[in-house]
């Protein structure tokens, strides 16, 4: 229920473990010694090949998995590769890789769940893990199903240089253009880093309901970080992209925008001037802002907080909760999104789904056991970080819809209050629904107009009343392609969030006190 | 395979590495056997069982670096992995203070028992396993009928890993833990749901409290929870009760590290030898608990652990810095990874310092927030009691501590006698006077 701090990210890069891809000749990856060619492909045939198995194999490991009475079982497969290159100093000083291999298998009896993975995908392996995992249920043998099915999913990112195929040659003098256009940028950049990683994972998955699905997942991020030093005060600042991209999308323009933006917003904080804090009129920048929904009521909404009695947001459906402007949605199908997937890691197609509409909290997003549950279609949020997983239901991309409002007239309806624009973190205790997110940068508003830039203060409010005091919302809606990172239940899932520009009436803000 | 197995296969990497052209090689080999029970409704919700391997090798070829990660562990599968890491490598710029650690740091490890492995650990049974969480969740339904949601976990790790430096380190360590929780979620008039919870982590089976200690405590805080809300915000006096996330000691260690002083990201920078804290900060670290959290007898770098002293009477007196940043910042290296924390504790208990309380907050728990290496400022969200005349009065919370590490650790005015046992930062409750508090 956090989103990952920079401190954590930064702590997270340096011990980081990937495979490094080079010339494909060099492809560091063992299990091209023996799986066939996959790359881009989404061919069930291919992933069969490249995993080993067939489906008599997955019937049968199935059919372990059922033998103590399970209702419902599925076998995740993953291969995952993974890359990444820290820049510091102007020089590579790391470069990390990995590679990970597995197979979870999951039982379910009720909305009871018993959970094994195995790192060796051999029949023998997965039918232990298989019978382990059955140990949840107990009762009558329960059979697999007489066939699978491919179920074709939509491909919501489609790249041109996947990155397997794309070697850390190709990759670091593009990271070096980040790291010089910091350097040249302004004087008083005094230091720099680059981190990047990209990931690339191949998945199959089969359940006993008979589907069988399989997926190339792409994805990318690239912090550029800067500090700057001015007569003794040194202030960092640092920006970030992230989605599921190939090389091809770091152009030279875009990779001098995450420069030239982190050092602006380093350079600019020399001028920021500690917040009075206190309950104050808070406008939401458009893009990054969207945090505020993922903690607010994204996790609130998430089906198995409700189906456990844990949620502010238990016994609230069909409820209005905010003003009738106010659209709040989870959709896992923007093109090339970081919280982008084209099918979930159960095998369920994703889409919108509209937690709050015209101001009425409508649905909760779910997993199989919540549908199940609730007695409703399956939302596509059943995700987990890996084989070694169960998955649990997460956000994907969660934005408020463009309302009614022009920002400027937000803006300029504000006397005194904070005008937030950039974030490092949030969390949430969904039970009381009291949730934080911690300010990067924004600036006073003072008679409606932005004046003097501020930072690194907290703020906390409690998701249904500040729902509640939603009273102005713009037109100009932003999903931020920033490289977020959702925590819960001690799995990492990657995310987007956005929002229009937005007027919260009145939230608590850290910061000095009179 | 077991450590003496592992040492081989490092020894073997290590050799492979060298042969492929690799100047030197770091190798890790570990292995972790994990149970997980979630308990609730009177029936088990989750049960996982997990056992993951896995291989780390650090290629150094003339101050070119790579770190290279596996869980396929078998040779034909490794031996291309290897060969294909240092060729890698190759194409890799040079970082001229990139190498293995001198060897001279190795010497001085303690060879001594720290009791961090449970010897028992494959005799404990599921029966026993599922018992516990059932007793602890039993218990904590039976406390109040405010409860919404109770969930009671049990978790328990066996964890093996050897490590070989080509320029002569050799280390492996087993440790075991286990962990029994209950999390619970009571209902107010308004829908809120305010959630406590108790955990406990120890290293042998037979140092776990009760089940029953669980529900008390974490059915006592939710309800005490119902009805907080914020209050004015203002300067107010604050104790940090010493279980609460450590948020505030969180923001005190980053600017202490190598890599944020080297890269001009610490408003330590400078300050060794200077009294930057209040004269009531005495930090040290111990390695040698016994059957401690964070005991061990070598850090990451290959450095043997010791006992130091990082802040005295509130003078900071050594940096963490570790093998790499100590070369870049040209300074002898202290070690940067910390394991038991200690405090030089005060004469009180949390009861008498909130006793003697005349208006302030007792800060119970964290939420968000960050810190800013660079520049020491802070901002947190908090949830805790409000306190007058020594007395808890009513709950808060959706307020914010905001400062700068520089000058709030001077306001520290008390350090209590309750270090926390269940983690390695041993962190004692802690009285500030003035903090910046926000809310209404």
């Amino acid at each position: 229920m956090a989103r990952m701090t920079r401190r954590d990210f930064v702590k997270t890069s340096a011990k980081s473990v990937a495979l490094a891809s080079i010339p494909i000749i060099f492809r560091l990856d063992p299990l091209a010694a023996f799986a066939g060619p996959i790359s881009q492909s989404r061919n069930l045939a291919d992933y069969y090949t490249h995993f080993g198995v067939d489906e008599e194999l997955i019937r049968q490991v199935m059919a372990a998995a059922l033998e103590k009475g399970g209702d419902y079982c599925d076998v995740y497969f993953e291969h995952s590769i993974h890359n990444s290159i820290a820049i510091e100093d102007s020089l590579v000083n790391s470069a990390s890789s990995g590679v990970d291999f597995g197979a979870g298998i999951r039982v379910v009896k009720g909305d009871q769940t018993g959970y094994s993975f195995t790192e060796e995908i051999t029949p023998e392996a997965m039918k232990l893990a298989a019978k382990t995992a059955a140990n949840i249920a107990s009762g009558g043998k329960k059979a697999p199903p007489q066939k699978l099915s491919l179920h074709q999913t939509p491909e919501y990112y489609s790249i041109e240089s996947p990155w397997h195929e794309v070697g850390i040659d190709q990759k670091i003098p593009r990271l070096q253009i980040i790291d010089d256009t910091m350097r040249k940028a302004d004087s008083r950049i005094v230091k720099s880093q680059v981190y990047f990683h990209d990931y690339t994972s191949w998945i199959l998955v089969a359940n006993s309901a008979g589907r069988i699905v399989c997926d190339y997942q792409p994805m990318t991020r690239v912090y550029a970080f800067a500090t700057a030093e001015k007569d003794g005060r040194k202030e960092q600042n640092y920006e970030s992209y992230g989605g599921r991209r190939g090389l091809e999308y770091f152009t030279d323009d875009h990779l001098n925008y995450l420069a030239s933006s982190a050092v602006t917003g380093a350079i600019e904080l020399f001028d920021a001037v500690p917040m009075q804090g206190g309950e104050m009129e808070v406008v939401l920048g458009p893009g990054d802002s969207g945090i505020i929904l993922h903690e607010a009521i994204g996790h609130g909404m998430e089906a198995d907080y409700n189906r456990k009695g844990k949620s502010i947001f238990a016994d609230t459906i069909g409820k209005p909760v905010a003003e009738s402007f106010v659209s709040i949605v989870d959709d896992g199908t923007l093109p090339h999104h970081r919280g982008s997937i084209n099918v979930d890691d159960e095998g369920n197609d994703t889409r919108r789904t509209y937690l709050v509409k015209d101001g009425i909290l409508l649905t909760y997003m779910h997993d199989y056991i919540s549908s199940k549950h609730y007695g409703v279609e399956p939302t596509g949020n059943g995700r987990r970080q890996s084989f070694r997983h169960m998955p649990v239901p997460r956000m994907t991309n969660t934005f408020m819809l463009s309302g009614p409002h022009d920002r400027d007239e937000i803006i300029s309806s504000v006397k005194k209050g904070l005008y937030a624009g950039s974030y490092t973190n949030g969390e949430v205790n969904i039970g009381p629904g009291d949730f934080t997110f911690y300010l990067k940068s924004g600036y006073m508003i003072e008679n409606g107009k932005l004046t003097r830039p501020v930072k690194d203060v907290n703020i906390i409010g409690n998701g249904p009343d500040v729902l509640s005091k939603i009273v102005m919302v713009g037109s100009d809606m932003a999903v931020k392609e920033s490289a977020g990172t959702c925590g819960k239940a001690g799995q990492w899932c990657p995310v987007t969030d956005g929002m229009p520009t937005t007027k919260v009436s009145s939230i608590t803000v850290g910061g000095v006190s009179s | 395979m077991n450590n003496k197995e592992r040492l081989e296969l490092a020894h073997w990497t290590v050799a492979q590495a060298k042969k492929a052209g690799a100047s030197e090689a770091a190798v890790w080999v570990g292995n972790s056997r994990e149970i997980e029970i979630e308990y609730r409704e009177k029936r088990i919700d989750k049960l996982q069982e997990s056992t993951e391997n896995g291989l780390g090798l650090s290629v150094y070829l003339n101050g070119r670096y790579s770190n290279n990660n596996t869980n396929d562990l078998r040779k034909e599968t490794l031996g291309r992995f290897i060969e294909e890491a240092v060729a890698m490598t190759k194409y890799l710029g040079e970082d001229p203070y990139r190498s293995l650690p001198d060897p001279k740091y190795y010497e001085g490890r303690k060879d001594i028992d720290l009791d961090i492995c449970d010897a028992k650990y494959d005799s404990v049974t599921s029966d026993q396993r599922v018992k516990l969480a059932r007793d602890a969740e039993d218990h904590a339904l039976s406390l109040s009928d405010k409860i919404v949601s109770c969930s009671a976990s049990y978790s328990d790790g066996i964890y093996e890993s050897v490590k070989v430096h080509s320029n002569g380190f050799e280390g492996s360590q087993r440790s075991t833990a286990y962990s029994l929780g209950v999390d619970v979620a009571v209902t107010d008039d308004k829908g809120a749901r305010p959630r406590a919870w108790d955990w406990k982590t120890v290293r042998h089976f037979n140092e776990l409290p009760a089940p029953p200690t669980y529900g008390d405590q974490a059915v006592e805080k939710a309800l005490a929870s119902i009805g907080q809300t914020k209050i004015e915000s203002g300067s107010y006096d604050i104790i940090v009760e010493n279980r609460a996330r450590a948020s505030l000691l969180g923001a005190l260690e980053e600017p202490m590290n190598g890599s944020n002083l080297q890269q001009k990201n610490s408003c330590l920078e400078g300050k060794l030898g200077e009294q930057v804290f209040s004269e009531l900060l005495t930090v040290r670290e111990d390695p040698f608990i016994k059957g401690a959290l964070g005991s061990g007898l070598y850090d990451p770098d290959g450095f043997p652990r010791r006992k130091r002293t990082i802040v005295e009477k509130g003078v900071l007196k050594e940096y963490l810095i570790d093998w790499y940043y100590s070369r870049k910042l040209g300074v002898e290296p202290t070690g940067a990874y910390l394991s038991n924390v200690i405090f030089e504790l005060g004469n009180r208990s949390l009861d008498e310092m909130i006793k003697s309380m005349d208006k302030g907050i007792l800060i119970t728990g964290f939420i968000g927030g960050n810190s800013n290496a660079t520049t020491g400022d802070f901002s947190f969200g908090i949830v805790g009691k409000y306190v007058e005349g020594g007395k808890v009065i009513k709950p808060i919370n959706e307020m914010n501590i905001s400062g700068n590490i520089l000058e709030f650790w001077k306001q520290l005015v008390e350090i209590g006698n309750d270090p926390y046992q269940y983690s390695s930062l041993m962190r004692p409750s802690m009285s500030f006077k003035g903090a910046s508090l926000t809310g209404v």
